[in-house]
This record gives structure tokens, sequence and C-alpha cells, in this order.
């Protein structure tokens, strides 16, 4: 594949990356990488974290100055830009509201940094607050509100400027569970209101897959594969990807003449189409695509050694006879094998998805 | 049924008030009650009180104000400590703002070079410059040996010297004020100022200065006060039209035994430093200095300092583009850290030139030394009274470190321990050492002490440099058991530990660090400590600081110097190993 990833065509480049790269010496936070994000589009940047995604992000928007590379917004190259006139919205993972000022003037604030005329500045301000549903709270200082009102604010802050980008560095990383789930409804109507173009960085994959147009799954400082979450999830090209984005089975091999892959546990056929270029390979089988019963030629053999209910499905959990774990799915019908029973688990050969 | 009439009858019967953990800090409270309080309430009595009849009489206040030498007096105090607290703000504020953004590994190291100036005896300090300013000093000799002037400068016995000396000895502590609080400003704050299209200069002063802000006053205020209370410094590095009050107050006793009109004017000064207090916690909240977070004030008064901080960087933002343009990006990067070594080697530089002068061979103190030799350390360890007072110091700052490690020590127990109004109001009283002037609560002491028998005494001493040493040893065991998780109690105690097992078998070996160095500190406290010497030993039994006053009186002469060293050499040792148990547990 390519190094530069079109965002699919039907919309105008709103930023554009290229080459970009940061050196802390003899460490590389980030490797020469490039992508495109298009206008009102919203894109994820995941990984484990030492991936890179905030160093791409912080590049984006240059609180960190590039060893190498170029940041094209609008066109327009802005790789030497300083921070404060790239006109770039940052929402932080803690969210950084001023302590000193109230939730009506943090969210002025970028409106007066630009010298904007009063009558404007409030008028703006009090549109923001409804629009985070905040506008009892104008007199109060960040202290006084919770975790999800502040990170509320800090939406209304960077939204009201009406940035060409908004960067958001794992926003939610500080809310519990449901109060993540209710936010990320949030930002998806924020974002669909709005129109605007959102780089957004998370490690939580169902965050990622939830929210975004496109992810950039990144991994050890480099882009691992960019695409739709249906495109990764459903045709990870690398084992990496198939293991963060979802339960995967994998089972490594060497490719043979006829179309199957040789592994530990037995010769299994290939999906058609399939090609390893240097021989090496791994098969990755989802849990759902993963019967009981034997498929020809595709199939494991096992002992049950852990049944986790899960309400809409039951999940089983599989010693492999090497001692490697195995991970299906039954839906609510089927029938459950006992613990410590012997079971054959097979799947549809083009169910798989042969990743280097 | 029964129940609920014993638990009635329980409600009803006598109980102690619920202070719960806060009785650890009683036996504290009653000795700073006696040793601190007390005698510094009585002083503001005494100035009240006709010494013949006992009856109340403002005469002593009116003499004060009758004379115009004592208002003179007061005004140059104020003007001093005014000033003192202005230059060491400018000085120590962006020495403290460069040290804040050094990576952690760095910064502690730096931080030596604040600490160590910070905790070097005033005397050894003065004496320094009085070899650097003096007539044949190190700068007079250089400026003349080079041709630069004809005629020696004159740079000591004037108010350029007090204020260098002043300034000197007061940077360390406006940084070392300021650095917590810097410490706790959220970095990301001004990139988000700067992403939301701040210039540097704006996301300085709208966000990251106004946050330090407390800081600077807090820093403010502890250098004013203790500049109001100095006489060290004015009384060598001064002329007669730089006399300050402490000055005044020690001639009253020590010369004219006149002591109810010494307690007037240590009432004075205790009444301006009581009022900056008040002043400060009406504006900041007194919290800030021990590191808590500030009040945010509301009102006109906001947003006009906001309006104001606004302006300032608009102006510093031109300023910024003016010298970019002029140094260019990398050169106006060096600005600040150039600062910072020039201010650290100010602060460093002059106590480091007494070393070379203490081996000197000749009789004089000239620089550079003409030959090196030993002579003056022979002098120092021959002589039985500089043996005996540095003996003396020795004993007497192992006993103050014991006793004021364990006061502070239970008293941070029981403030961390506790969560009711009580705790803050205790944390404040033994802060209080720190911000009253030491020269009054050694006068309070002294007379004190003049009834109890305990003047020339080594328990005297002991008990005066405990006061001194509680805030030292409650702030540095307190900031340890901030950081310590209360939760191992908890575990200890429901694996079956009693308090006293929880107490030495968890708690104590987990916070030896900081134990150790609250001990190292408050050795250190009473090792320095003239104030109170003066006052409280007499005759032959002096501490090393009180002989090297009695000899700076006298004359100046090498001897000192290899004292100094001494000192300044024991004080840096015990400071560098406080340091690394602090930070290593």
């Amino acid at each position: 594949m390519v190094a530069i990833q079109p965002h699919g065509g039907e919309r105008p480049s709103k930023l554009v990356v290229e080459g970009l790269c940061k050196r802390y010496g003899a460490t590389t936070a980030l490797e020469a990488s490039s992508l495109s994000v298009g206008e009102g589009e919203f894109l994820t940047l995941l990984g484990p974290s030492g991936s890179g995604k905030t160093t791409l992000l912080q590049l984006i928007c240059g609180l960190v100055e590039a060893s190498e590379g170029r940041v094209i917004i609008d066109g327009r190259d802005q790789s030497r830009t300083p921070v404060h006139q790239r006109d770039i919205g940052l929402v932080f993972q803690h969210y950084a509201l001023f302590p000193h000022l109230t939730v009506a003037e943090n969210i002025a604030f970028p409106l007066k940094m630009r010298g904007r005329a009063a009558a404007d500045i409030a008028r703006r301000v009090t549109d923001a607050l409804e629009m985070v549903h905040l506008g009892h709270l104008a007199q109060r200082f960040p202290r006084e509100l919770s975790g999800g009102q502040q990170q509320r604010v800090a939406l209304a802050r960077c939204f009201v400027y009406q940035p060409s980008i908004i960067l958001m560095d794992e926003p939610l990383g500080a809310l519990d569970k449901k109060l993540r789930e209710h936010m990320q409804i949030e930002i998806k109507r924020l974002h669909r209101e709005s129109g605007a173009t959102i780089v957004y960085v998370t490690h939580d994959q169902e965050e990622a897959l939830a929210l975004s147009d496109r992810i950039c799954l990144m991994n050890h400082a480099r882009i691992e594969q960019l695409g739709t979450p249906r495109e990764i999830y459903e045709r990870p090209r690398t084992a990496f990807a198939a293991d963060f984005i979802g339960i995967s089975n994998i089972f490594r091999g060497t490719a043979t003449a006829n179309g199957s892959l040789e592994t530990a546990h037995g010769l299994f056929a290939l999906p058609d189409g399939a090609r390893c270029d240097d021989g090496k390979g791994a098969l990755v089988i989802r849990p759902e695509h993963l019967h009981l019963g034997t498929e020809a030629g595709n199939s494991v053999a096992g002992t049950v050694s852990e049944i986790v209910y899960a309400g809409s499905e039951t999940r089983i959990i599989a010693r492999l006879d090497d001692g490697a774990a195995l991970v299906l799915r039954l839906g609510p019908g089927e029938t459950v094998p006992g613990l410590d029973e012997r079971i054959v688990a097979g799947w549809q050969r083009d169910k798989a998805v042969l990743v280097s | 049924m029964s129940g609920a009439v014993a638990a009635r009858q329980h409600r009803t019967g006598w109980r102690l008030p619920r202070l719960g953990p806060l009785w650890l800090a009683l036996p504290g409270v009653i000795f700073l009650g006696i040793f601190f309080a007390y005698p510094v309430a009585q002083l503001l009595g005494l100035s009240l009180v006709d010494p013949a009849t006992g009856a109340f009489s403002t005469a002593t206040y009116q003499r004060i104000a009758g004379t115009d030498v004592y208002l003179r007096v007061l005004g140059i105090t104020f003007r001093i400590a005014g000033y003192t607290a202005l230059y060491s703000l400018l000085i120590g504020y962006p020495l403290a703002y460069w040290l804040a953004r050094l990576p952690d590994i760095f910064r502690g190291r730096m931080l030596l070079f604040v600490m160590v100036p910070f905790w070097t005896s005033y005397l050894v300090k003065t004496f320094a410059w009085m070899i650097v300013l003096g007539r044949s000093g190190i700068i007079n000799a250089l400026a003349t040996g080079s041709g630069i002037v004809d005629q020696p400068l004159a740079l000591l016995h004037n108010e350029f010297g007090v204020m260098v000396g002043m300034v000197h000895a007061m940077v360390p502590l406006a940084v070392m004020t300021l650095l917590p609080v810097m410490g706790g400003i959220d970095r990301r704050l001004v990139q988000a100022a700067q992403t939301l299209g701040a210039s540097p200069a704006h996301a300085f002063w709208l966000v990251y200065f106004k946050l330090s802000l407390p800081g600077v006053a807090a820093a403010g205020l502890l250098v004013f006060i203790s500049s109001l209370g100095f006489f060290i410094v004015p009384a060598f590095l001064g002329g007669r039209r730089e006399t300050m009050l402490a000055q005044l107050i020690i001639t009253q006793i020590q010369e004219l035994l006149n002591w109810p009109f010494a307690g007037a004017l240590a009432a004075m000064m205790l009444a301006t430093a009581l009022i900056s207090c008040w002043l400060y916690d009406r504006l900041f909240g007194l919290s800030t200095i021990a590191g808590g977070s500030a009040q945010v004030s509301t009102g006109r008064i906001r947003d006009l300092g906001l309006v104001i901080l606004g302006w300032i960087a608009a102006l510093a933002g031109k300023l910024a583009a003016l010298t970019r343009m002029v140094l260019g990006k990398r050169g106006s990067g060096l600005i600040l850290p150039l600062f910072a070594w020039v201010t650290i080697a100010f602060l460093v530089v002059p106590t480091l030139l007494v070393i070379p002068l203490a081996f000197t061979s000749s009789q004089f103190l000239e620089f550079p030394p003409p030959g090196y030799s030993l002579t003056w350390f022979e002098t120092y360890f021959a002589s039985p009274l500089w043996i005996q007072a540095t003996i003396r110091s020795f004993l007497v700052a192992f006993a103050t470190a014991i006793a004021a490690t364990t006061v502070g020590g239970f008293t941070a127990l029981a403030l961390a321990n506790s969560r009711t109004r009580w705790g803050g109001l205790i944390f404040a009283f033994f802060l209080a050492p720190m911000i009253v002037p030491r020269i009054v609560i050694a006068v309070g002491l002294f007379y004190l002490f003049a009834r109890m028998g305990l003047i020339a005494t080594d328990l005297g001493l002991i008990i005066g440099h405990t006061v001194l040493a509680i805030p030292f040893t409650l702030v540095t065991i307190a900031a340890v058991l901030k950081s310590y998780d209360q939760r191992l109690d908890q575990a200890a105690a429901t694996l079956g530990a009693n308090r006293l097992r929880t107490l030495v078998g968890v708690t104590i070996p987990l916070v030896k660090g900081g134990l150790v160095a609250a001990f190292l500190f408050a050795f250190i406290t009473s090792f320095d400590e003239l104030t109170i010497a003066i006052f409280v030993s007499g005759g032959i039994k002096t501490t090393l600081p009180k002989q090297m006053w009695d000899d700076m009186i006298l004359q100046l002469n090498p001897t000192l110097a290899a004292v100094s060293v001494v000192v300044f050499v024991v004080v840096t040792v015990m400071l560098v190993t406080a340091e690394r148990f602090r930070r290593a547990p």
C-alpha cells in the first residue's frame, strides 16, 4: 500500500501531514508519518501508550517542533507557525481549564485573544454554553464543577472560536465508564452539529470504533494501519491490528505451496486470494466466526477452561493442546459445553484473515 | 429500648471535646504556648505598663513618637525591608521560574545552589560580603589593581552595602517560597492558553504569572517580615544611617538595660509584622504559605487585576518581539538561563571566596592570599574559647534537633490524621515562630528566662532554638506524611497491629527519610542561630555564632575566615545529607 492514505476522495483535504517525524536524541518518538484528513472528518489516532499518537497530535498543533516533515492546514504549510497562530483547538486530557477564571471567562479566553468585540464575545459564550447545556454554571469556577461538566466546558472553550481543526487528547480518559459513554454521544453530536474536523487521540478501541469516520492505528512510533473502523476490524493488515482491535484468535505459521498455512496447531486453509510474500504469516479468526464442530481443514481441538456468560452471548475460553488460549462466542440459542469438556472448533475458510 | 437509653447516657456523660488524633499536638501546643506565645504577648503588655508602678501607661510609646530618632529608624527599617522584598522578588522570580521548568533530576541538583545559601549562616554570608565589598576588599583590590578606578569605591557602610547583603540573604527565601507555588501550576495551562491563541507573553502573564501571584505575595511577605528583624547585615554592612529597629532593641537591652523600651520597640515590630500578615490573609489566604491552594478573589479588584495583567502582557509581548528581533530566537532563549546562572553566582560565589582566605598565610584578610597555610585553623583549634563554643553549639543543636523533631513529628502526625477545622489553626500556630521576627521572640524569651533563671544556661538556648526549629520540622515531616499512604496504617490495623506497633513498625520506617531531614534542618537552625544566643547565652557560655559575632564586632581577622569555613562545611554537609534523605526515604 502507499504511504499517504487518501481520506475517501469526496472531501477536500483539511489537514495533510507529510513525512512528519520527531526524534529526541537517539530515541524516535514518531517515525516519518503521512496522512490526510478531510474537511469535517472525525479521525482517531488509536494505539497503546508510547505508540506516538500524542506526539503526532502535539506536532500537528505545534506544541512540539518537528524534526522533519510538514504540516499543511487548508493548503498552507504551517510547520513553522507558532502554536498560538495555528488556529487549532486542543482539548486536553485533564481539561486544562484556567482555575482563576470563571466558566464564562474560560470560554471567552480564545475570543479575547483574537480581539473580538465584547458584544460578539458575550453572544458566542452564551451560545457555546447552551450548546453544552451549561448556561446555568457560567459564573462558577472550574473547581466547583464535576469532571463531566469540566470536560463540557473544555469542549465549549474549543468549539466557541471555530478553529479550523479540533484536536482531542484522550479527553474522556479521566471520566468513569458511564460518563465516558455519555460524553462520546455528546462529542458525536457536537461534531455533527458543528461540522468540525476532529483529530481524536485515544487508547480505547471501543471509543475509537464508536466515534470515528476513520481510525489511524499506531504502534511503535509509526502508523500501523489507516482505514474505516469496519476495514480495520474486518481486514486487519497485521497481527497487532487484529489483536488491538477486538478479540482475535491468531495462529502464526508458514505458507505452503498449496495455499495453506502450516502452524503449530495444524495445516489451515487460507482464504481465497490471500498470499503472504515472505512465506511467514498469521491467520486471524474472530471469536464470532468460530463455531463448535469440525470444518474441513479449519479446526482446532482443546479443552474448555472458562465459560463467561455475558447476556447476549456466552464466551468460551478453551485451552489448546500446546497451552494457547482460544476464544469463541456462542449466540443465545447455542448449546454451551461443560467445563473441562473436550471440544473441536472450526471456521469457514473465508472468514479468516491472513495478516503479516 | 435499652440501647437507646445507653446511647443517651453515653451522649450526656462528661466527655473531652472531640479532638481525636489532635491530642498528639498537645505537647507542642503547650510548649509553644509557654515559650513562644506567652513571652511574646507579655512583651506587648510590658510596653504598656509603667515599670515603676505597674499601672497602664503609654509612656514608652509617647517617647517613641516624641523622639525623631525612633521614627526615623522605623522609617529606615521599613524602607530597607520593603526594598529588600522588592529586589528579592525581582531577582528571585526569574530564578524560581527557571528552576521550576527544569526537568526533575536537574532541579534537584540546581536547588542546592539555593538551599546552601539559604541555610548558610547570616554571619558567614555577612562576613563574606565584608571581605568582598570592603575598602581593601576583593572588588576594590581588583578595581584599583587593574586601574579601572584610582580610589577604592565606597561599597560598605552605606545603603548599597546593606541592600546587597540583605538581598543576598533573602533571595533564597523568596525562591524557596515561590517554588512550591510554581511547581503546583499545571504547565499544560500555558500550553492550553497558546493553543487557544494567546501569544507566549499573554500565556505567561495572564495564566502562569496570575497563578503564581499567591507565591509572589507569600515570598514578599516572608522576606519583608524577616527583613524587619535584621540586625547582622545592617550592623556590619551598613553605616549609622542604616541603623535598623533590631539594632536599637539590642542596644536598649544590652547597653542601656531599658527593658520596657526595648519591649515597646519589639512590640512595634511585631505589630508591623502582624498587620502585614493580616493584609496578606485578607488578600490571599495564609494557607498558600504552606503550599495550599489560593482563594480566588472576586469582584471589581479581580477584574481590575485581570485588565492590568492584560496591559502588562501586551507590553511584554511587544518587548519580547523587539528582543527577538535584536537577539534572534536562540539569543532571546538564552536570557533566562543566563540570568539564572548570574543569580546563582551572586548567591554562591561570595561565600566560596571565604575559603581561600581561611588558608591564608597573611595576618590580614588580603585577597588573593599571598601564601597558604593552616595557621588560622591551628589558632582556632588551639583556642579553648572557640572550641568550647563549638562543642556547646554542637550539643545544643543536637538536643534542639531531637526536641524539635519529636514535637514536629507528633504534630504532623496529629494534623495528617485530623479532619477538623482545628487542624488549620494549629498548623498556623506552629508556623508562627517563622513569621514573628526572631528578635521579638528573643527579647520575649529573655524576659521569661530572666525570671526562670534560665539565662546563660544550655537549657535556655535549647528551648529557644526549639521554638525556632519547630516550624521547619513540622513542614518537612508534614510534607512526607502528605504523600504517605494512610491506607498502609489501616492495612496494618486490619492485620492485627495496635496503634503503637503500627507507628513503630510501619509509619516511622516509611517516613524515616523525612524524619532524618527534619532532624538535620533543626540541627542547622540551631547551629546557625545568633539572635537568641545574643540574649540567652552569657559570659563564657557562648555558642559558635555568638563568638563569631563578638569577634566580628571587635575586629576582622583570618581566624573568622577559618571558623566560617568550619560552619559552612558543617552546614553544607548536613544539608546535602538532609536533602538526600528527604528525596529518597
